[in-house]
């Protein structure tokens, strides 16, 4: 828009900004528990400025936090942390696979039952993980995959949502330059790699950024497959620290924990969003 | 380089027939281009001759080869699109490139290739480019020199310059002739713009529902269009049609119009008498100087001056007719000129097919 209406603008400001402090300040307060030691979070009113603390607490719940408030056998936080990233790297990924390759096929080829196929991944987007949860279990089990990364990441690989995008995507990718590459000689494997999955990188972005974050944040199921703490991720270490017998004598330590937690994910949707942006300026098609 | 041959081409969409039958065998070295309305059937055609759409019947021979089963990259051709189809992440010199390197070639020989043809086609300062930095006409000139550097027996064009501005057009016409003298290769370009079919073309092929109408030299295809449908297409404007019936006198052949006009035929026309439909291009026409008698009286409705020449729309026994008279003639709306016509440089077509009377 390019008017100028100072009155509105002063508005959608205004609703901005109040919506970012309701939705920051939980974090800001987790930051500030996390840089006081017991003494300083225990007083009344709560501090609301920093504290000294704060690489100590890190630094301390990064490789004894677990064991110092005795959960999980001790495991370290560096364990867990990288047992959440493997997870939803591998989450991210495979489903970004998986989902190239199926949107790809549904696109551009002629196969029998093909709207059958199109129809059942359109139905399991009606089926997230906490409805099929116990059949997954079981065959998962059954494959002796409990306490293992794949067990962990396999059932959650499947994703309709990215096929549907991809699937949008490649839609837009004008027959010609299909054909183009026909004549030029690449089969559809080579198109698909030299010519699909550039064209789509800024989806593919977008698509890790969102599937990253669900990986990160899985709860439900690890819980169910990671019964040894050695496969644990941190999330699920969180939820039992806030249950644990000693909590409110480690607080700045859980705190810290959860900034810690937090980290990964925003890292990922800072260093994403420059290509997001770079995606929306040079638009290339 | 190759000749390709067309014998009985069929091409049906279920239950639609696009392409009703084409035959044609188009020279080594020939440039044909395929001219007709939207929806003949021009692109489907070219389609077919890449390997890009199945034929339903008959067969395609590019060499001596019957490539109806062959793959596209197999055919030995290139094409050139009407939307240009670059690849949008990649360089000029990738894009040129891009095919040459699937067929493994080293990259010496690739460097070489890419850079003739960007010296050809001028291109050498934007071969870092992505095809998004550069003007319609550049990126034209990336789609012709991907199809050079592949060095093809046979150059296919759909309409490639129709996203082009009226200028660029005539300029990129003018590139694509010359670019054929100096590359001397087989060529079957698609347009529906007649002065481009007319300008650039060894032959024309007139379509029309899916059938070749007539095959031949432009200038042929002018003086002698075998239908009605194809005196139509070309020539700008439109060949005029009168219904008349010719009749045998004691003065020769006369063509009579409904309005009982009689228009002497050549006396060496030998026409069986009965109804025809009678061609006049309207270049053909002019005003009657003082002392002649006209041909044909034109009552003009609209007079379009178009700088040299002036175009008198009127009508004649009823039916639309158009002459084009110099504009220092002086005639204006509603004016009521008197016409001479050239009767040997008219057209005689049968009535019910349309079809030319060979006179
Ligand atoms: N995939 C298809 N399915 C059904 N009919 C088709 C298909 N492709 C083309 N046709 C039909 O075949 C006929 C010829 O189409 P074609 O694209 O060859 O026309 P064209 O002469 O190239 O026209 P234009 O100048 O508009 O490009 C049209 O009537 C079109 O509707
Ligand atoms: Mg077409």
């Amino acid at each position: 828009m390019i008017e100028r209406r100072p009155i509105a603008d002063f508005v959608g400001h205004l609703i901005l900004i109040v919506t970012v402090l309701i939705v920051a300040f939980p974090i800001y307060l987790a930051v500030i528990a996390a840089s006081h030691d017991l003494a300083g979070i225990s007083q009344v009113p709560m501090p609301l400025l920093p504290g000294s603390e704060f690489f100590t607490n890190m630094a301390n719940a990064l490789l004894e936090g677990p064991k110092i408030v005795g959960v999980g056998r001790g495991t370290s936080a560096l364990l867990l942390m990288s047992n959440s990233l493997i997870m939803a790297i591998s989450i991210a990924v495979g489903k970004i696979i998986i989902s190239l390759l199926s949107a790809f096929a549904i696109v551009y080829f002629r196969f029998p039952l093909r709207t059958f196929f199109f129809w059942m991944i359109f139905i399991t987007l009606m089926l997230p993980v906490e409805v099929r949860i116990i059949p997954t279990f079981k065959v998962v089990a059954d494959l002796g995959l409990l306490d293992t990364y794949t067990g962990l990441v396999l059932p959650l690989i499947a994703s309709a949502t990215a096929t549907f995008l991809f699937r949008q995507f490649f839609m837009t990718v004008p027959d010609e330059l299909v054909e183009a590459a026909r004549i030029d000689g690449a089969g559809p494997m080579r198109f698909f790699w030299d010519v699909l999955v550039p064209l789509s990188r800024t989806s593919i972005a977008a698509m890790f950024v969102i599937q990253f974050i669900y990986g990160w944040n899985q709860y439900l199921w690890p819980l169910l497959i990671a019964a040894a703490p050695e496969y644990q991720t941190i999330v699920l270490a969180i939820g039992r620290l806030m249950r644990a017998p000693d909590a409110y004598e480690e607080w700045p330590l859980i705190m810290a924990m959860a900034v810690l937690a937090l980290l990964p994910p925003v890292v990922v949707v800072v260093l994403m969003q420059r290509w997001f942006v770079k995606g929306l300026v040079e638009t290339e098609k | 380089m190759a000749k390709v041959t067309l014998k009985g081409v069929k091409k049906s969409y279920g239950q639609v027939k696009a392409i009703h039958g084409v035959d044609m065998e188009i020279q080594d070295g020939e440039f044909i281009v395929i001219v007709g309305p939207s929806g003949c059937g021009k692109s489907t055609l070219l389609r077919m001759i890449a390997g890009l759409e199945a034929i339903t019947e008959g067969t395609i021979s590019i060499g001596d080869r019957v490539v109806n089963d062959i793959e596209p990259r197999d055919r030995d051709i290139a094409m050139v699109f009407q939307n240009y189809a670059l690849y949008p992440h990649m360089s000029v010199y990738e894009n040129m490139s891009y095919g040459l390197r699937i067929r493994g070639m080293s990259k010496s020989d690739i460097e070489k290739r890419v850079q003739r043809a960007a010296e050809i086609l001028q291109l050498q300062p934007y071969l870092q480019r992505k095809p998004r930095e550069l003007s319609g006409g550049q990126r034209q000139r990336v789609a012709m020199g991907r199809a050079i550097v592949r060095e093809p027996s046979v150059f296919l064009f759909d309409e490639p310059l129709s996203n082009l501005d009226a200028k660029l057009r005539v300029q990129m016409r003018l590139e694509i002739k010359r670019l054929h003298q100096q590359l001397g290769v087989t060529s079957i370009y698609v347009t529906h713009d007649q002065v481009e079919a007319m300008t650039l073309a060894d032959r024309l092929v007139v379509m029309n529902l899916g059938r070749a109408d007539q095959i031949g030299a432009p200038h042929e295809v002018y003086a002698r269009p075998a239908t009605t449908y194809v005196g139509g297409f070309i020539g700008s404007p439109a060949m005029n049609f009168l219904s008349c019936r010719v009749e045998n006198g004691s003065g020769g052949p006369r063509a009579v119009l409904s309005d009982g006009t009689a228009l002497a035929l050549p006396t060496a026309w030998s026409v069986p008498p009965g109804e025809y439909t009678l061609g006049i291009r309207p270049e053909h026409l002019r005003t009657a100087r003082p002392g002649e008698t006209p041909h044909l009286m034109l009552e003009v409705d609209v007079a379009e001056e178009l700088g040299a020449d002036t175009l008198l729309h009127g009508k004649i026994a009823g039916e639309e007719l158009v002459a084009r008279v110099p504009s220092y003639a002086g005639y204006h709306d509603h004016s009521k000129p008197g016409l001479i016509t050239d009767i040997t440089l008219a057209h005689l077509f049968d009535k019910e097919s349309g079809l030319r009377i060979a006179v």
